[in-house]
């Protein structure tokens, strides 16, 4: 890798050829967080996955945000590479944008407030944007959204999204605006990484981390926009803001099928499936 | 075959009056089924009353002079660390900035996790049979409209005198609610709100004890003086 050349270590650039030849003297520098060009080149690429089939690849910062558009059936792994990553995630259908994300619904019609592997993560609109297909982590939640501006300048003196501690919420909004999308289009988010307990008499016990490089899988059971804040949990104990990379790789895959022990795994998710497929077959989408 | 959706009168009916005292600043009842909102000001205090018993009040607010503010299930149990409003839970904004605050309750915990009921949800929750039942969503878009709001504003709301319990394994439901006729809460409004309520038309769970019934909604405001008719 080459190091980063950073802020202010500037060359010659007094003229045009000499500011253009020191911008191209830049483009091989390599940093931890980046997007790799093309997918198929990713030197992360998980083990197992043809990477010709690899459609995204990306460590995202801690903190950071991310955003993509991708087809149904794609397979869409998050790492957290340092245990200390908190991917805070908003899915759309990507033909109507306003069919988005019900974390209500995601956790009522499976009876389960806990995600983890076959929880499909449900619309508004009584149909899955996507499933949780693999979980290495099991540490995740479905209650507490993300951070504010205001919690940020309370808690760590700043929120902004310029800021060394950005908010999830500030983030998301900048995701959201790259999508097209407002502030009316960010419903509560969940979180993968960062586990959420509720006790007995309702208290929010916060279980954390699960450790470095563990995983989810996502599968886009339909053409999905997913908006992606990489920043630390609200509940988070630590001091200090405490933020790793998040590594993201997405392949073409298989949507959900009956051959799946999810498709049927209560009445409610195979009607889930259903109304999905319904959705699907009527819009020419296979 | 008759089918009866609600009950609009009862013996066992109980109208209540306001938690907090002061003018009344409006006074409504909500019909069974239907849906209800109004600005309320700042300083002003919210009643609502469960005239029949365990009716779910599905209720979203916003920020009246900015809408894209709203209620935020996230970020109210966050500021208080615990999944049940109870007296004294601050009802936050997406912004982290408190909106209302329960003033008053008299059931033992309210939910704010069971989110609303739709057509759509009721066709996976129940079948397709519930495809054409009459829901909350129903009622949210159509009061929303009147203020500009539309699909792309619903989030996740509360669910006043609705018993939903998480289990230690993660199980969450609606069951039998905790609620009775002339039960209420009282909300304070912390800023110019707006309020949206709908009277939940769902008869396929208990969150309505299979019956839908009235709400009244009181607003008093408790800096101004008690006329005769109102102390009465
Ligand atoms: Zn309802």
């Amino acid at each position: 890798m080459i190091e980063d050349l950073g802020a202010g270590r500037r060359a010659r650039t007094r003229t045009l050829a000499e500011a253009r030849a020191d911008a191209h003297a830049r483009a091989d520098v390599r940093v931890e967080a980046m997007p790799y060009l093309p997918a198929s080149s990713s030197p992360y690429a998980p083990v197992g996955v043809d990477t010709s089939r690899i459609v995204w690849a990306e460590t995202v910062g801690g903190p950071g945000y991310t955003h993509a558009t991708l087809a149904r059936g794609t397979r869409i792994r998050f790492e957290d590479t340092d245990g200390h990553a908190c991917a805070h995630v908003v899915v759309f259908n990507a033909d109507r944008h306003g069919e988005r994300l019900n974390l209500a619904d995601t956790q009522k019609v499976p009876w389960q407030a806990y995600l983890g592997a076959g929880h499909p993560l449900l619309s508004g609109d009584g149909r899955v944007l996507a499933t949780v297909a693999a979980d290495t982590s099991t540490r995740h939640d479905a209650l507490c959204g993300v951070t504010t501006l205001a919690a940020n300048r309370r808690r760590y003196g700043a929120g902004e999204a310029h800021s060394a501690t950005p908010a999830g919420r500030e983030l998301l909004r900048l995701a959201a605006a790259k999508e097209g999308l407002g502030a009316r289009d960010l419903p509560p988010s969940v979180s993968f990484f960062k586990g959420v307990r509720v006790e007995p008499d309702g208290a929010l016990e916060w279980t954390g981390s699960a450790g470095p490089g563990v995983t989810v899988d996502l599968i886009a059971e339909m053409p999905i926009t997913i908006l992606v804040a990489n920043a630390p949990h609200p509940l988070d104990p630590e001091d200090s803001y405490r933020s790793t990379p998040l590594r993201i790789h997405a392949w073409t895959a298989e949507p959900s099928s009956d051959r799946d022990p999810w498709w049927s795994g209560s009445p409610e998710r195979a009607r889930a499936y259903a109304n999905t497929q319904q959705y699907l077959t009527a819009r020419g989408i296979r | 075959m008759t089918v009866t959706w609600a009950t609009y009168e009862a013996d066992y009916f109980d109208y209540s009056g306001p938690m907090v005292p002061g003018a009344v600043v409006l006074d409504h009842e909500i019909a069974p089924r239907s849906g209800w909102s109004a600005v309320v000001s700042a300083g002003t205090v919210l009643t609502l009353v469960d005239v029949g018993g365990n009716q779910s009040g599905d209720c979203l607010i916003y920020a009246a002079a900015d809408t894209t503010e709203r209620y935020s299930v996230p970020d109210t149990l966050v500021a208080q660390r615990n999944a049940y409003l109870v007296e004294g839970s601050v009802l936050m904004s997406n912004e982290g900035r408190p909106l209302m605050t329960i003033v008053g309750n008299e059931v033992e915990r309210q939910d704010t996790i069971g989110g609303a009921c739709s057509k759509e949800s009721n066709t996976l929750r129940y079948g397709h049979h519930t495809r054409f039942h009459h829901a909350c969503r129903e009622n949210f878009l159509l009061e929303g409209a009147r203020h500009g709001l539309g699909a792309r504003d619903l989030v996740s709301n509360i669910n006043w005198f609705m018993n939903v319990p998480v289990e230690a394994d993660g199980t969450l439901g609606i069951v039998d609610g905790m609620s009775a006729p002339g039960k209420r809460v009282a909300l304070r409004a912390e800023r110019d709100v707006l309020v949206v309520i709908s009277n939940c038309p769902q008869v396929n769970n208990p969150c309505n004890d299979f019956n839908p019934t009235p709400l009244r909604v009181i607003v008093t405001d408790p800096s101004a003086s008690v006329s005769e008719t109102d102390r009465r």
